[in-house]
C-alpha cells in the first residue's frame, strides 16, 4: 500500500495519520475498526465524485453542478423506483448514469464547442438542475417507505460481507485510475489541462477531449446520486446542498492543482478520507457545534498548506537533482 | 587628448542622457560589456543591433529594470542611479515597448493617468475634469485625433502606440525610449507615428529608436549606435554613414567558420508549395523543398515566415494556393494529418507550444506519436520508455532520470525534449522555427550538428530564424521574406549579409 503512495501523497497520509492519533487520544474509540468502517461509508460518494471532479481540474475547468447533479439523479431514479417499483435493479443503475451522462454532457457541449467558461456553464447548471429537482419533485420528497428494499439494498446491501458501497468504490476508483494512467485519453487530459497549445501542436483533439471529460463527471455523478438516494433512503429537495464544494477541496487537500495539468487517483482518495475524518472527528468528540464549520475550514486549511509544502519540496529536489 | 577632454567638457551641458562604460552579465554570460551611449535634447538616436546584441538589456538598463554591473549612467552630466522602474520614471524617462503593457477594458485617460492620477484639492477625489482636459490637451499637441473616452481593447495597435506616447508626455518624459514602434503598423501608420516622433523632437524631448528597418532609421533618426555581441560597435552622425557601412557594423564577422555544415548531396523535390497566399498575412508563396535539403527562412518579426509555417503544418488555414508532396497535391487540415504525412513542426515558443512543463520527460516525447504506439485505446508503457531513451541519448538530454518533470530541465535540454519529441514521429520534412532562440552556445552547436546529420540522413529541414549567421551558416538556400511577400532567394555560396538584410528590410524586391 506504501509503496502505491507517491511521495508527496505519503506526507499527505502522514499528516492523516497524526490528526487521528490526536483525535484518538480525546476520543479512544476512534480509530476502531468498526469506526473507521463508518467513516469510510461515509466518505465513499465523496470519493467518486471527487475522482470526476479531479479529472474536470486537471483539463484546468471545474464543475460546479455536480451537487445538483446529484440531486436531480437521485430524485429522478428515486421517483421512478417509487412509481415502477417493478423495473430491475440493474436497470436502475444504469439509468442512473445515463441520467446523469445526459447532464454532464450539456455541460461538456457548450464548455468545450462554444467556449462557455467552465465555471459560468457549471454555475448555471448548478441552478437549472437544482431547479428541475424541484419541478420534478413538486416539493415533496420519495422517502424510505415509497422505496423497495431491492432499491435501499443498492448501498445498504453486502456481498460477501464486503458492504456494496465499498464495490462501487473500489470498481470507479480502479477504472479511473487505470484510465488516467494506462489509456491514450488519460494522458491527453493530462496534457491539455498542462499546456492547451502545446496539446494543439502535436493534434490533441481539445474539444473531444473537454467533452468527453464533462460527460464522464456527469455519469459518476449520475451513479453516485443514486447511491446517495439509496443510502439515506429518502430523496429530498436539498440533497447534497453546497456538496460542490467538498469535492473541490477533496482535490485541492489531495494536491489537485487547480491551474489543471496535475492531480492523481490516490491523492484525492487521501483527500476525501482527510475530510471524512474531520467531520465524523467533530461530530463523536462533542465538539461545540458552534464551533464545528471553523474547525473544520482550519483543518482543511493546515492540510493543503502540509500538501502545498510537501509539493514544493518534491519540485525543489528534482531541480537540485538537475545535471546542466 | 586636449580634444577630448573639451568635448568631455562641452558634453556635461549638452547631452541630457550619457551611459558611459556599461557592463552587465547574467550569470556569467555577459550581455553588455562595456558600452557607451549619448543622447542631445531634440536628437532622435537609433540603437542599432542584431538580436541578442544587448539594445533592450541597454534599455531595460536605462529603465530600472536591471541594474549594470559598473559602469555610470548620467542625467544633465550628474552622475544618477535607478534603484526601481519607478525612479527611472520619475526621472524623465519613459519606454514605449513592442507588447505595450495597457489595460484593455479601461479608457484612454485611465490608462495615461494610470499610476500619477491628478487629484482634486482634497487630495482624496479624483480630477477626472482635468484629466480629461490634459488627455485633449496632449492628444492635440500631436494632433493625434481619438476620443478619450473608449476603451484601450478598441483601438488599434497603432493608435496604443499614441496612447503610450501621450503618457510618457504626461509623465513630462523627457527621453523616449521606442522598441521597435513600426513593427505592427502599416505604411501609413507609421508615416503618421513619425509625424508625431518629429513633433516630440521639436519640443526639445530625446528619443531613442530601436528598429531592425533600416530604411526607416535613415528616414527618421539624426544618428546611431551600433550594439554587437554586447560589444559597442561605433557611433555617429547618420549622413555620415551609408546603408552598407551600417550593415557591416551591424554583421561583421566571418559567420562561414562558425557552422561547419555537412556537404550533402541535394536529391528530388519533396515538398513544393505554390503561390500559398491568405489575406493580410502572406501571399504568394512559393518554394520547393529538395530531399536532404536546409531552407532557411529568413526575415524581420512579423515578415510572416512563422505564419506560413504555421499553415503549411495545418494549424492555421489559407485562402487560396497549393501544397504538393512528392509532386501530388494534399489538403492538410491539422496537425495530425501533418504528421502523418511525415512533417514535424518544432514551434518557436518551447514553453507555450512546445511542451507541456508538467509532465514527464518520456511522456512529452511519446506525446505526438501516441497513437502509433498505443495498443489500441492503451498505453504502452515499455515502448514508451524504450523510445524516450532512445532520443533522450541520441540527443544527449541531461537529465537524472526520464521520469522527472520537464521544469526540472534547464532552457537548453528543454529544447532538446522539444527536438527529440519531434524526431520521434519519424518525419521526411522537418521544419524548425528558431530552433537556438535563447538557450546557450554549447546547446546551440549541439543542435547545429545535429542538424546537418538529419540532412544528411535525408531528412529535408525548413528552418525558420531571425538569426542571420545562423541562416547563412546552416542553409543550403535561403528565402527571404518582408511584409508577407518573398523579396529574394539565395544560394548558400551566393549569399552575403548585406543583400539579405536589404531584401528583409524591403529596401530591394528581387522578385
Amino acid at each position: 500500500m506504501l509503496k502505491l503512495l507517491k511521495k508527496k501523497d505519503f506526507i499527505l497520509f502522514l499528516f492523516i495519520v497524526f490528526v487521528s492519533l490526536i483525535i484518538s487520544l480525546r476520543y479512544p474509540r476512534f480509530l476502531t475498526l468498526s469506526n473507521l468502517g463508518d467513516i469510510f461509508k461515509d466518505t465513499v460518494i465523496l470519493i467518486i465524485v471527487a475522482i470526476g471532479q479531479m479529472m474536470v481540474i486537471i483539463t484546468a475547468g471545474i464543475d460546479l453542478s455536480v451537487a445538483s447533479g446529484i440531486a436531480l439523479t437521485g430524485m429522478s431514479v428515486g421517483l421512478l423506483n417509487q412509481h415502477y417499483p417493478g423495473i430491475p435493479i440493474p436497470l436502475i443503475i444504469l439509468i442512473s448514469m445515463l441520467i446523469g451522462g445526459a447532464l454532464g454532457s450539456f455541460n461538456g457541449l457548450l464548455i468545450a464547442y462554444a467556449f462557455i467558461p467552465p465555471i459560468i456553464m457549471t454555475l448555471g447548471t448548478m441552478s437549472i438542475y437544482r431547479g428541475f429537482v424541484f419541478v420534478l419533485s413538486g416539493g415533496t420528497w420519495v422517502s424510505a417507505h415509497e422505496m423497495t428494499d431491492g432499491f435501499k439494498a443498492i448501498s445498504g446491501g453486502h456481498v460477501l460481507g464486503i458492504p456494496n458501497l465499498f464495490i462501487f468504490a473500489a470498481i470507479i476508483i480502479a477504472l479511473f485510475a487505470f484510465f488516467l494512467n494506462k489509456t491514450k485519453t488519460g494522458r491527453e487530459i493530462y496534457a491539455i489541462g498542462g499546456n492547451e497549445l502545446g496539446a494543439k501542436y502535436v493534434g490533441v483533439n481539445v474539444k473531444k477531449i473537454k467533452y468527453y471529460v464533462y460527460l464522464l463527471s456527469g455519469v459518476i455523478y449520475g451513479l453516485a446520486g443514486l447511491l446517495w438516494v439509496s443510502r439515506y433512503a429518502s430523496a429530498q429537495n436539498d440533497t447534497a446542498m453546497g456538496f460542490e464544494l467538498q469535492t473541490v477541496a477533496a482535490c485541492v487537500i489531495g494536491g489537485v492543482s487547480i491551474m489543471g495539468g496535475s492531480g492523481s487517483v490516490t491523492g484525492v482518495i487521501l483527500g476525501a478520507l482527510f475530510l471524512g475524518i474531520v467531520y465524523n472527528a467533530l461530530t463523536v468528540t462533542n465538539v461545540s457545534p458552534f464551533w464545528r464549520m471553523a474547525i473544520a475550514g482550519f483543518l482543511i486549511l493546515i492540510a493543503i498548506i502540509v500538501n502545498t509544502i510537501a509539493k514544493k519540496r518534491t519540485q525543489y529536489m528534482m531541480i537540485k537533482r538537475r545535471v546542466f | 587628448m586636449d580634444s577630448n577632454i573639451s568635448s568631455i567638457l562641452s558634453s556635461k551641458s549638452s547631452f541630457i542622457c550619457e551611459l558611459r562604460e556599461i557592463k552587465k552579465y547574467f550569470h556569467g554570460v555577459k550581455a553588455l560589456d562595456g558600452v557607451d551611449f549619448r543622447i542631445r535634447p531634440g536628437e532622435i538616436h537609433a540603437l542599432i543591433g542584431e538580436n541578442g546584441a544587448g539594445k533592450s538589456t541597454l534599455v531595460k538598463i536605462l529603465t530600472g529594470i536591471y541594474q549594470p554591473d559598473s559602469g555610470d549612467i548620467l542625467l544633465d552630466g550628474k552622475k544618477v542611479s535607478f534603484p526601481s522602474a519607478h525612479e527611472s520614471q520619475l526621472q524623465g524617462i519613459a519606454a514605449i515597448h513592442q507588447e505595450t503593457s495597457m489595460f484593455p477594458e479601461l479608457s484612454v485617460v485611465e490608462n495615461i493617468f494610470m499610476g500619477h492620477p491628478i487629484k482634486k484639492s482634497n487630495n482624496i477625489s479624483l480630477d477626472w475634469r482635468a484629466m480629461r482636459k490634459k488627455t485633449k490637451e496632449l492628444l492635440d499637441r500631436l494632433g493625434i485625433i481619438l476620443d478619450p473616452e473608449s476603451s484601450i481593447k478598441n483601438l488599434s495597435v497603432a493608435e496604443r502606440h499614441l496612447v503610450e506616447i501621450v503618457k510618457a508626455l504626461s509623465l513630462n518624459a523627457r527621453i523616449v525610449i521606442m522598441d521597435e514602434p513600426t513593427s505592427a503598423l502599416t505604411m501609413n501608420e507609421v508615416e503618421h507615428l513619425f509625424n508625431i516622433i518629429r513633433q516630440l523632437k521639436k519640443e526639445g524631448k530625446a528619443i531613442i529608436f530601436i528598429s531592425h528597418k533600416l530604411d526607416e532609421v535613415f528616414e527618421i533618426a539624426d544618428s546611431y549606435t551600433v550594439l554587437r555581441d554586447g560589444h559597442f560597435i561605433g557611433s555617429g552622425r547618420l549622413e555620415e554613414v551609408s546603408m552598407d557601412e551600417l550593415i557591416n557594423m551591424m554583421v561583421g564577422r566571418s559567420v562561414n567558420q562558425m557552422f561547419p555544415k555537412i556537404e550533402v548531396e541535394l536529391g528530388d523535390v519533396v515538398m513544393e508549395v505554390r503561390n500559398l497566399s491568405k489575406f493580410g498575412v502572406f501571399n504568394g508563396i512559393s518554394f520547393k523543398l529538395l530531399k536532404g535539403e536546409i531552407l532557411g527562412f529568413f526575415g524581420l518579426v512579423g515578415s510572416g515566415r512563422s505564419e506560413v509555417i504555421r499553415t503549411i503544418f495545418g494549424i492555421d488555414d489559407f485562402d487560396s494556393g497549393e501544397i504538393l508532396l512528392d509532386g501530388k497535391s494534399v489538403k492538410i487540415s491539422d496537425p495530425k494529418v501533418a504528421m502523418k504525412m511525415g512533417i514535424a513542426l518544432v514551434p518557436e515558443d518551447r514553453q507555450l507550444q512546445g511542451l507541456i512543463l508538467k509532465m514527464k520527460i518520456r511522456e512529452n516525447i511519446t506525446l505526438p506519436i501516441i497513437d502509433r504506439i498505443a495498443k489500441s485505446f492503451f498505453l504502452n508503457y515499455p515502448k514508451e520508455v524504450e523510445i524516450a531513451e532512445e532520443y533522450g541519448k541520441q540527443l544527449d538530454i541531461k537529465a537524472a532520470s526520464w521520469e522527472d518533470a520537464v521544469q526540472s530541465l534547464s532552457g537548453g535540454n528543454q529544447q532538446k525534449v522539444v527536438l527529440s519529441k519531434w524526431l520521434a514521429t519519424n518525419p521526411r520534412i522537418l521544419i524548425l522555427d528558431e530552433p537556438t532562440k535563447g538557450i546557450d552556445v554549447g546547446t546551440k552547436a549541439a543542435v547545429h550538428r545535429f542538424m546537418g546529420e538529419l540532412a544528411e540522413k535525408g531528412i529535408s529541414i525548413i528552418m525558420i530564424s531571425s538569426e542571420l549567421p545562423e541562416v547563412m551558416g546552416m542553409s543550403d538556400n535561403i528565402i527571404v521574406m518582408h511584409e508577407g511577400v518573398i523579396t529574394a532567394r539565395f544560394k548558400r555560396d551566393e549569399a552575403t549579409s548585406e543583400d539579405i538584410i536589404k531584401a528583409a528590410t524591403g529596401l530591394v524586391k528581387v522578385e
